[in-house]
């Protein structure tokens, strides 16, 4: 949540970078007389290399304070949230359309109302076009929206991807479960 | 263990098994600080026969053997079979007289011997020299000073300097990777050494963390974290801990990509609508916008020479790749056999794109030679993802999902040689990224 983080700079026990052991090749190569290159480096830091030094842990565990929502958003049209989507489609089904419309009347009549919509998609194919796609459904729950009075600025439209799965499992009911775009409204996230 | 990918002979087969015991035994020794555990499930046609020698004196630094992570690092790369060698004694060193004849009758092709020894600084000498027993030459060795717990980066130097001699390619032993570890509702980025070892935490969350990516110098670390209940794009310094967001704008922000000079980040941003692909500098400055479509673009990617950026689109209806000037410009389409081709990965020398294909519902991983345009497919898998290069170009890393687990895999460019990669302490783990090679 917003800037709750908690920078923990953790002193790990590390092998240290080996600062400066040049791997030189030998000229010559008859053995006897092929002495070992010397990389020694006095004064080699531990940690002063690029990769190898010890990494410094943020943590963003705790969950940031979230505020009071209007009690009229859990009753009701209003407090149906989830829009579901058929495989590979975007629009949002006739059978969800009192759910969209129910908001775009709260949002007209509360213009101080703010609300973010977060599209998903089931498990399948790259995460990061599936967070493409997923945008593609909160946008268009977004454009409903504001065709029905809402205004543009009470409306964010993001992507969760494949991330935030409501059923877990791995076959069309769970997958049905997750093509999905959830309405919040500020305070709830 | 799973069976085996290769039509082996009977004889490639005993020795490899015999090759497997030693590993499984080499990585049982390595300790309890391994965070992933590797899994070799394929073997390379011809190994090159091996004998590392004991260094001299490696006991003093504690029980993990230098000469022991050397031969793990060898045996891992598929390119090397380290012979079981019957005691030494004395144990040879970087300044014995080496009996060739002795060593190629041992069947072995090189020869590493060392030694170790204590400074009056309470800080160790580890010396070694590698030999080439068929041209009966010695190749060069190198000596470090160190510290008792730089053991593992010492012996990752040795294996990158015998590797490099022997292959001609420069070895990976050295870099680090970035991945994922989900347990429960606990998300954490770490970051380990190449074989898995000395992971640690950058970034722990509860919410999802995806698409790290290296800056080209290894010092940082970009990606796309939910912590902000939409996705934010972080440049993560690793050695200070300090991050900085480089995209949070209205909407999402996610796939950020590194330009090769690490002054610009691509990344994709949906603040104009849609999902489009924009450069910024990492510091978040200097937006600009290079992509015009109505479609999804996303999943951006330079080539090693900076010149043409890789996408992911569905401008012409289903996931193609396409690529694109740098600076911006006409795309063209990249991919065309299949529905669904997406995550493009430039080879580190630009010759070959790898990226994820659809086949027969099954998500496996693809490489595309740019020259003439012949597509192999490299795994086998089910649900491959992610797929990322080793700075060498030899290996290819991704994720998979195997019996309902996440975990990593490695596959050679050529498909032959396959290891596993799974979270010791359980838990999935995805998003792997190969890091630079270290200056």
């Amino acid at each position: 949540m917003r800037a709750c983080y908690i920078p923990i700079v953790t002193a790990f026990a590390v092998a240290a970078l080996i600062t400066g052991c040049g791997t030189t090749p030998e000229g010559d190569a008859s053995q006897s007389g092929a002495p070992v290159t010397d990389a020694t480096k006095p004064g080699a830091k531990p940690g002063a290399g690029a990769q190898t030094g010890p990494i410094a842990k943020i943590d963003v565990t705790k969950p940031g304070a979230v505020g009071e929502a209007d009690p009229r958003l859990k009753t009701g049209a209003l407090a149906q949230r989830s829009i579901y989507y058929d495989y590979d489609q975007f629009d949002v089904k006739d059978q969800y359309r009192g759910l969209v419309e129910a908001h775009a009347k709260y949002l007209r009549e509360n213009p101080a109302a703010k609300v973010l919509i977060q599209g998903n998609t089931d498990e399948r194919g790259s995460r990061e076009y599936n967070v493409g796609l997923g945008q593609r459904r909160s946008d268009g729950v977004k454009k409903m929206l504001v065709l029905l009075g809402a205004r543009d600025s009470q409306i964010e439209s993001v992507s969760l991807g494949e991330e935030k799965p409501q059923a877990d499992g791995h076959d069309e009911s769970a997958w049905s479960r997750n093509r999905r775009s959830d309405i919040l409204y500020s305070g709830e996230y | 263990m799973t069976r085996d990918n290769n039509t082996a002979g009977i004889h490639r087969l005993a020795s490899r098994s015999l090759w497997l015991c030693a590993l499984v035994l080499v990585l049982a020794a390595s300790g309890a600080r391994a965070q992933l555990q590797i899994e070799i499930t394929g073997a390379t046609e011809k190994r090159t026969p091996i004998a590392i020698a004991p260094l001299a004196g490696e006991a003093a630094l504690g029980p993990t053997a230098i000469s022991a992570i050397v031969r793990a690092d060898l045996e891992r790369s598929g390119l090397f079979r380290a012979l079981e060698l019957p005691p030494l004694n004395p144990t040879p060193t970087e300044a014995s007289t080496v009996n060739y004849s002795e060593w190629r009758a041992r069947l072995a092709d090189a020869l590493v011997v060392g030694s170790v020894s204590s400074r009056p600084d309470g800080r160790f000498e580890v010396r070694f020299r590698l030999h080439d027993t068929v041209k009966q030459a010695a190749l060069g060795g190198i000596a470090y000073t160190m510290t008792k717990d730089q053991v593992r980066a010492t012996a990752h130097r040795i294996a990158d300097f015998v590797y490099e001699k022997l292959t001609g390619d420069k070895g990976v032993f050295s870099t680090r990777i970035a991945y994922v570890v989900k347990r429960g509702n606990r998300y954490e980025l770490q970051i380990a050494d190449a074989d898995g070892e000395g992971a640690e935490t950058a970034l722990a969350s509860f919410e999802p963390i995806i698409s790290p990516a290296w800056s080209p110098d290894g010092r940082r670390v970009a990606y796309v974290s939910f912590e902000n209940k939409k996705p934010v794009v972080y440049v993560h310094s690793l050695l200070d801990g300090k991050r900085a967001v480089a995209a949070n704008f209205r909407g999402s922000n996610s796939a950020p990509a590194w330009a090769p000079d690490g002054k610009t980040l691509a990344v994709t941003l949906s603040r104009e609508g849609g999902s489009q692909i924009f450069l910024l500098n990492p510091d978040g400055s200097n937006v600009r916008r290079i992509t015009t479509s109505s479609a999804i673009d996303t999943e951006p990617r330079y080539s090693p020479d900076g010149k043409w950026i890789y996408f992911t689109s569905d401008r012409g209806g289903t996931p193609q790749i396409y690529r694109m000037p740098s600076t911006g410009g006409e795309p063209q389409r990249v991919t065309f056999e299949g529905g669904y081709n997406v995550s493009p990965r430039p080879s580190p020398d630009g010759k070959s794109l790898a990226y994820i294909t659809r086949n027969s519902g099954k998500f496996q991983v693809a490489l595309q030679d740019l020259a003439n345009r012949q597509v192999q497919i490299i795994t086998d898998s089910d649900r491959d993802e992610s797929p990322s290069y080793a700075p060498n170009g030899r290996m290819i890393l991704l994720a998979t999902v195997i019996g309902g687990r996440g975990l990593l895999s490695a596959v050679s460019a050529d498909g032959r040689f396959k290891q596993r990669l799974s979270a010791a302490a359980g838990g999935d783990v995805r998003e792997p990224a190969w890091g630079p090679f270290i200056e």
